[in-house]
């Protein structure tokens, strides 16, 4: 870790100065024989600021094209083959950083050219057009800041989950772009169009159905992300944002929309982001339930005793948080936390609640109430609703993690049948 | 006073309200105010889309047989083309086998909804899915690769080694989509709707 720190300050630096070098040979002169041995091997001029006990005697790396983390900071996704996940336990507050947000993709991401990259819009509309990249720009533009969720987020199983490995397939940025509304009344939708299909330009040539009223409510085509241009595996040049939607339906890399009236019944809506509800399987789930989960302290975290802020996120797809209360005794009572303003709607909201922990081992939740009314479940709660065979998708239960005497936070996975 | 002057002292009173109603949007509305805002009928950007251009990306399939594209496929036909360009991800039959991991889905089960794991039998409640999800997105490693006539066959296939069909079927546009799937007795609608029940 430290050696491919000293590396990477070395490629970060260019041009260095006497009192630069003579720091850095000093400090170098207290690194292990191994260490030392590895600079050496490179020959290039070892500058350590990190390792110096006083910063103040160090003048250090100037202005750089592009910015990057301290070295000591190591925030990361964790991919699979299919989907990488956002680290929410490193997190302090509610915006993702681009190159944090989760991914998940069905057939990898395509390069595009945004200068030769098309949306078409057809099927029930007046005057079935093509705009450019550089046309959508031009359309007055909207910012939002809202999650994305991907409708299959839960994983559980064993104690020793992190919230990246539980429920890391959600994310928030501030999206940039325009309503989709303002393009529909551009090509002049048809009385009969109750739905639109929404197409990818990806190798999966990804689809889905989406309700006409959501077009005409706040469905965006966004560009930019956090202010810059959207990243390629968020769809970049342009993408479909449904606030409060599964994260599928958020149709990237789009090139195509056919207004119908009915739906396509693609492969996505129905063989996959569906699931049993008893003896039926319940399909066109769009909006993400309420859900909440405490990111400080979890797993792999330590706890001292003495006071705590816990902190976490909750959201909901259907609008604001009203409300997140705190348990700090398994459940038994429940308090209040503070919620950080401003509370948008559909958006990953902060909450935090102080508690001065005395040693015992214990369990710590958090519960969502939004503005619907919908609290939260357990997964008790969502086993009686739906029957044992629950299937991987909008699963949204309380999460709990385990205090223990010495200040090690597990968490507490349950068991569904 | 007269008409005029009422107008005029009105007109500040108007502009002061205004002003005491926009300081007192909290920060967190965030609704697309922009889209309210006083705009033309048309901005006029973008061109129109030429039907040659429509007809190269329109490809999806409804269930009720719209853009279904002309062509035919039978079972036998598909099943050499399984051989050939599926059975490398979804094992030589499209069933699971114990103990072995396939790259891609099993395709092929019985029609008992209970039964694991989700296949094209047990699971899919469209045939012209099939269709369609195949001729956008299969076979992985070569995408959009199939014509017409090697979907239809594939389709037939795969239905018929789910036993949903006969071997003897040739589809087409005119008979796919009436082709009724064991599941889709099975789906119903979304029904949650916010508020207190848990669903």
């Amino acid at each position: 870790m430290e050696k491919r720190n000293n590396k990477d300050q070395k490629r970060a630096t260019g041009k260095i100065s006497r009192r630069t070098l003579l720091g850095g040979v000093i400090a170098a002169a207290v690194l292990p024989v191994q260490s030392l041995l590895a600079d050496e091997v490179h020959a290039e001029m070892p500058v350590l600021p990190e390792i110096t006990d006083d910063p103040t005697k160090i003048v250090g790396p100037g202005p750089s094209p592009l910015g990057k983390r301290s070295s000591f900071e190591n925030p990361v996704r964790k991919p699979s083959d299919i989907s990488s996940r956002t680290p929410l336990q490193d997190m302090h507050s509610t915006l993702t950083p681009a190159d944090l947000h989760f991914e998940r993709h069905h057939a990898g991401i395509p390069t595009i050219d945004p200068a030769k990259h098309e949306l078409l819009i057809h099927g029930l509309v007046e005057n079935p057009m093509k705009f450019s990249v550089a046309d959508i720009k031009r359309f007055p533009s909207v910012t939002r800041t809202c999650f994305i969720e991907c409708a299959g987020n839960f994983r559980t199983g064993k104690a020793e989950m992190t919230p990246q490995d539980i429920l890391g397939l959600t994310s928030q940025s501030e999206w940039t772009g325009v309503m989709l509304s303002t393009l529909f009344k551009e090509v002049g939708i048809s009385d009969q169009a109750k739905w639109f299909l929404a197409e990818g330009s990806d190798a999966a040539i990804m689809t889905r159905t989406i309700p006409i009223a959501k077009a005409w409510d706040d469905a965006m085509i966004v560009y930019a992300q956090n202010g810059e241009a959207i990243r390629p595996e968020q769809g970049y040049p342009i993408r479909l944002l449904l606030p409060g939607f599964e994260g599928n339906m958020n149709i990237k890399w789009l090139r195509r929309i056919e207004l119908s009236e009915e739906p396509y019944m693609t492969r996505e809506e129905t063989s996959k982001y569906t699931y049993p509800v008893k003896d039926k399987i319940r399909m066109f789930s769009f909006e993400l339930d309420a859900r909440s989960i405490i990111t400080y302290p979890s797993y792999p975290q330590k706890v001292n005793k003495g006071w705590i802020e816990i902190h976490g996120i909750a959201w909901s797809g259907r609008g604001k948080v009203e409300k997140v209360e705190v348990s700090t005794d398994a459940g038994k009572t429940w308090k209040q936390a503070g919620l950080q303003e401003p509370v948008l709607s559909k958006a990953h909201t902060y909450f935090r609640y102080l508690w001065d922990w005395k040693g015992e081992a214990t369990e710590i939740l958090s519960r969502v109430t939004d503005e619907t009314g919908y609290l939260q479940p357990t997964l008790a709660q969502l086993v009686e609703a739906r029957g044992v065979n629950l299937g991987g998708y909008h699963m949204n239960p309380i999460t709990a993690w385990q205090i223990k005497n010495d200040g090690t936070v597990l968490f507490k996975p349950e068991t569904i049948k | 006073m007269n008409k005029k002057t009422v107008l005029l002292l009105a007109c500040p009173l108007v502009l002061l309200l205004m002003s005491l109603k926009t300081a007192f949007i909290p920060m967190q509305v965030q609704l697309p105010l922009a889209d309210s805002l006083k705009r033309p009928a048309k901005f006029g950007f973008g061109r129109k889309a030429t039907a040659l251009e429509i007809a190269a990306w329109d490809i999806d399939v409804r269930p009720d047989g719209k853009g279904l594209p002309a062509g035919q496929g039978d079972v036998k036909k598909g099943k050499i083309l399984y051989g050939q360009k599926c059975a490398i991800c979804h094992g030589v039959d499209g069933t699971e086998k114990p103990g072995i991991k396939l790259p891609g889905n099993a395709l092929v089960g019985d029609t008992s909804a209970t039964s694991k794991p989700k296949t094209i039998g047990n699971y899919w409640p469209y045939a012209t899915t099939l269709f369609d999800y195949v001729r956008r997105a299969m076979p992985y490693n070569l995408p959009g690769s199939l014509n017409n006539d090697e979907v239809y066959s594939i389709t037939a296939y795969l239905l018929n080694a789910n036993k949903i069909i006969k071997a003897d079927v040739v589809l087409n546009a005119k008979n796919l989509y009436k082709v009724v799937m064991p599941a889709k007795k099975l789906f119903i609608m979304d029904d949650r709707k916010g508020g207190p029940e848990i669903k």
